[in-house]
């Protein structure tokens, strides 16, 4: 195969990995919802955890991403 | 690609500031950008203070804010034991804060965006709580490996497991920060390319077009001002959490 496509192809495949990047983040934030609705007063005092939580999740996201963006222009 | 998306963050070399062991020690765009990020911090802190009144004007508020915020972010994570490290985790949280802003002004340059500049703050952290941990606990500290409450048989798997996410913490800290700034600069740069692609490719009928990619680009930068705080709170409060375990080992 031709190098530069088998790098393209690494690069698309690479991206995969942000699709579960992203329905944790869903999860994250509906069950945040979910649980803000319900009640609402002990919403407030958990924002620095839902912060902390989409920050972890979305750094995995971010990883695969640079893969691909690396592949693409660095290597 | 007409503008290659990853020619921002090319380091310069304004002067030579000496050599050492051989090698040229320049003093760079990344450097410059840093020292601007600590006068803006100064120009803040420093100006916010100098004339205190009973009720805050605009730059006495921001500095205010800005104390509470980190002060209530340690309380909340690491205890009130935690606010010896106050002058730590504010310079850490305001550094980067001030740095990934000033970044995503047209041309500027994004000092977060290289992995060496995250890995040195990310490494400082680990340092200092290893060598707090190991002050202030003693042998007592390698209790942050053997989670309370395990059975023994599980040991063997629980304990290494324990150790090598403690060792790759630093890196998670350090990656999470460089790579949210380099793939949201990246973005911005490409999506702003698609405009001059579009107008340069079909003309007239591109330019009109142009404004869908245009407007993106705005949107885009707007979530960027968001992940600029964002990722300066993360920074710190993981800051805070790797400090909480090195004064309360143990699960």
């Amino acid at each position: 195969m031709d190098p530069v496509a088998a790098k393209y192809i690494g690069a698309g495949i690479a991206c995969i990995g942000m699709g579960g990047a992203g329905a944790g983040v869903g999860i994250i934030f509906g069950n945040y919802l979910a649980a803000a609705v319900r009640n609402p007063s002990a919403a407030q005092g958990q924002f620095g955890n839902l912060i902390f939580g989409f920050a972890v999740t979305e750094a995995l996201g971010i990883f695969s991403l640079l893969i691909a963006l690396l592949l693409l222009f660095a290597l | 690609m007409a503008a290659d998306p990853i020619h921002q963050f090319q380091i310069t070399k304004l002067f030579t500031l000496g050599h050492i062991g051989g090698q040229e020690i320049a003093f760079t765009n990344s450097s410059a950008y840093m020292f601007l990020a600590v006068a803006v911090i100064s120009v803040l802190m420093i100006g916010g203070t100098a004339r205190r009144q009973l009720v805050p004007g605009r730059a006495q508020s921001m500095a205010e804010l800005s104390y509470e915020f980190v002060a209530s972010m340690i309380k909340s994570t690491a205890g009130s034991e935690g606010m010896k490290f106050f002058p730590l985790v504010f310079s850490l949280f305001m550094f980067i804060a001030v740095s990934n802003l000033v970044g995503i002004i047209p041309f500027a340059f994004t000092v977060s965006s290289h992995l060496i500049v995250t890995v040195t703050l990310a490494l400082l952290v680990f340092f200092i709580v290893l060598v707090y941990g190991l002050y202030k606990n003693g042998l007592r500290f390698f209790k942050l490996f053997v989670p309370s409450g395990v059975p023994v048989f599980v040991m063997p798997i629980v304990v290494p497991i324990e150790v090598i996410s403690f060792l790759l913490k630093p890196i998670s800290h350090s990656v999470r920060l460089f790579a949210n700034m380099l793939a949201g600069h990246i973005a911005l740069k490409v999506f702003a390319g698609f405009v001059a692609m579009l107008g340069v490719s079909l003309g007239a009928i591109g330019w009109i077009g142009g404004v869908l990619p245009l407007a993106l680009t705005v949107a885009l930068t707007a979530l960027e001002l968001l992940v600029a705080f964002l990722q300066a709170y993360v920074f710190a409060i993981l800051t805070c959490i790797y400090l909480n375990d090195a004064i309360h080992p143990g699960h």
